[in-house]
């Protein structure tokens, strides 16, 4: 029970600071409607529809690639992952709470990036299905996605080596959430990326433990 | 580890090995019947699937040792897991090499999206090289190590994972069937060149392995000499 | 308390730390003095669990809610306000009554007119301050400071050594320190870094 209490407290923290600081989340908001923007003067004149859902797949991925490299940011920089692995609580209790208000985030800017994706290609695209593939996906993305941010976060380099570690780990997650997109039938796919959702999660609560202790 | 062993070990593992592939692929091209349906270049076969299973049991040797570092907390199995890490990814290198070969003996193009195997060691390649970018751009210590562990262990569970998406994605992608090529229509004589192919690339595999690790562990010995003499 | 055997640190290549030997008892107020680089961060971090020795042994028969770390930076949110930063780490460790003890503090060091400011607003002294509030926070039974005298004005130094003329009694302290002769008084033993 207290375990919850200091996840709602560590989340709470989250969203405070970028409720204050206010810079990550307009940031992905401009970066996903540019990223949708761009596709469309790449894309040639007699493209299909199913290659442009790939696409704001792609958006989605970036942007949350954008958000993730600022999640550990200030943990990392004023060395405040110290404070929190000092207290008693649970490490575990502090990727849960980021990975909370990640995925607060990244519903955040699909609110807006679906719409604007249905106004720029073909809105006939985003059915029940399509959405549910990306909420599901979104799970994905941020339980793993806060575990990898904090192992870039330690490094020299970390602006580069989250996109290195984090794309490979997600394209289960592209074919499962494309297919629930396009394909007639979509349970297998949404099931697929309820079985990552799962396999990761589990994984990542139990392994960031060692990533942020010696 | 008897005394013979960590003295010998490399060396009796290389002999065995260079024997197991000679043999084995000696009784591949010269011995064992072709392929009814693919002819001379189903012999490719021999190399490449052997040395893809070798590559996947790096990867799980691997992740056992990540596993131990963690659960165990010793310094050693950092250098272990690495090494194993690495020879995965050299195999992993020889298989997409092979594969890419005998898809162009077999259909005449340097890459196809419908050869499952291949798809997926592509990904692995992509995520074990990070592997070595994580490992470059940390620190040496304890830190990274436990880092490395969990980043191996993820890779194992990854591979059954891309494995399923993969198959997903093949209907999505490419409609066309996928060629089964070890199927259960080897005869017993193919099975015996593929055990012998496959015992000797493991052996290769665990005599590069060992001869690594003893090399790091020596560089290791060496700078805390020098350290301690400093 | 504490107790280290041959106790060593690596950094790669560079060794911080060698065959220290050291034992902390209940009620010692143990000074760690050395030249810069000798190692004394290094020594608190291994001791608050914020790093693992490299070599050697590390006894502690504390957890983690009992302990106390002052370090070398504040480690507050800069974008959040005293009160909210004090009432992060007061919930984490579960401090009893805890509305009173973070008023409480934030009077003892002078900082209760800014405790709706932002963290980040505040002077290098007042961050300092910010900090030993909230290290002192839970009541831990033992202390670890790292030169907690840094950046404190005179006013700012003077509330800190009254206040641990006040604790000394009942907590065991471990400071790292390059004015040992500040704390002489207090001090019950000396460990030395070369």
């Amino acid at each position: 029970m207290s375990y919850l209490v200091d996840v709602a407290t560590l989340a709470r923290k989250d969203l405070r600071l970028e409720l204050r600081a206010r810079d990550t989340v307009p940031a992905m908001l401009l970066f996903v409607v540019s990223a949708l923007v761009i596709f469309h003067f790449a894309l040639p004149e007699e493209s299909s529809g199913p290659a442009a859902v790939g696409l704001l797949w792609i958006a989605i991925l970036f942007t949350a690639l954008l958000g993730l490299g600022r999640a550990f940011m200030a943990e990392r920089e004023q060395g405040l992952l110290d404070g929190l692995v000092l207290a008693p609580c649970d490490r575990s209790a502090i990727w849960l709470g980021k990975t909370l208000s990640t995925l607060v985030f990244l519903l955040l800017v699909e609110a807006i990036a679906l719409p604007a994706f249905a106004l720029f290609f073909d809105g006939s695209r985003i059915g029940p299905a399509a959405i549910a593939g990306v909420l599901l996906a979104d799970l994905g993305i941020a339980t793993v996605g806060t575990l990898l941010a904090a192992m870039a976060s330690a490094s020299r380099a970390r602006e580069l080596l989250l996109p290195l570690l984090f794309l490979p780990v997600v394209i289960p997650l592209l074919v499962g959430g494309v297919g629930a997109a396009v394909e007639p039938d979509p349970a297998r796919y949404l099931g697929f990326l309820g079985l990552y959702d799962l396999i990761f999660a589990i994984l990542s609560w139990a392994s960031f433990e060692y990533v942020v202790t010696e | 580890m008897s005394t013979w062993s960590r003295n010998n070990g490399a060396l009796a593992l290389s002999a065995a090995a260079t024997c197991l592939l000679v043999g084995g692929t000696a009784l591949a091209f010269l011995w064992v019947p072709q392929d009814a349906d693919q002819g001379f270049s189903q012999k490719i076969f021999y190399l490449h699937v052997p040395v893809a299973l070798t590559a996947y049991a790096c990867f799980a040797w691997g992740a056992w040792k990540a596993w131990r570092l963690l659960s165990r907390r010793q310094d050693r199995y950092d250098l272990e897991s690495y090494t194993a890490v690495h020879m995965g990814i050299i195999f992993g290198v020889l298989t997409l090499v092979t594969g890419s070969i005998w898809a162009k003996i077999s259909w005449g193009v340097w890459w196809t999206w419908s050869e499952r195997q291949l798809v997926l060691f592509l990904i692995l390649f992509l995520f074990y090289s990070a592997y070595f970018m994580l490992r470059y751009s940390v620190a040496p210590g304890p830190a990274r190590a436990n880092m490395s562990a969990v980043y191996a262990l993820f890779g194992v569970v990854l591979i059954p994972v891309s494995f399923l998406a993969i198959r997903l994605a093949g209907t999505l992608l490419h409609p066309n069937p996928v060629i089964n090529r070890d199927g259960p229509q080897m005869s017993a004589s193919m099975f015996g060149v593929f055990c012998v192919c496959l015992a000797g690339m493991l052996a290769l595999a665990a005599a590069l392995y060992r001869t690594e690790l003893t090399g790091k562990r020596l560089d290791a010995r060496l700078r805390e000499l020098r350290e301690l003499l400093a | 308390m504490i107790r280290a055997r041959q106790l060593g640190r690596r950094f790669g290549d560079k060794r911080v730390l060698a065959g220290i030997d050291f034992a902390v008892r209940p009620g010692d107020f143990v000074l760690v003095t050395g030249p810069n680089g000798s190692g004394k961060t290094t020594l608190l971090r291994l001791c608050a669990g914020l790093a693992a020795p490299t070599s050697g042994e590390l006894e502690l028969e504390l957890d983690r809610a009992e302990i106390g770390f002052l370090g070398h930076e504040p480690l507050v949110y800069r974008e959040l306000t005293a009160l909210e930063n004090l009432d992060l780490f007061g919930r984490l460790y579960r401090v009893p009554e805890r509305r009173e003890r973070i008023g409480m503090l934030l009077e003892r060091f002078g900082l209760w007119e800014d405790r709706c400011e932002r963290a980040g607003a505040f002077s290098r002294g007042m961050l300092q301050r910010l900090a030993l509030c909230r290290t002192l926070l839970h009541e831990p039974t033992l202390l670890l400071l790292d030169e907690p005298f840094n950046a404190l004005d005179q006013e700012g130094a003077a509330l800190l050594e009254r206040e641990l003329a006040e604790l000394r009694a009942e907590r065991t302290f471990l400071v790292a320190t390059h004015e040992p002769e500040r704390l002489g008084a207090l001090a019950s033993g000396r460990l030395a870094l070369a």
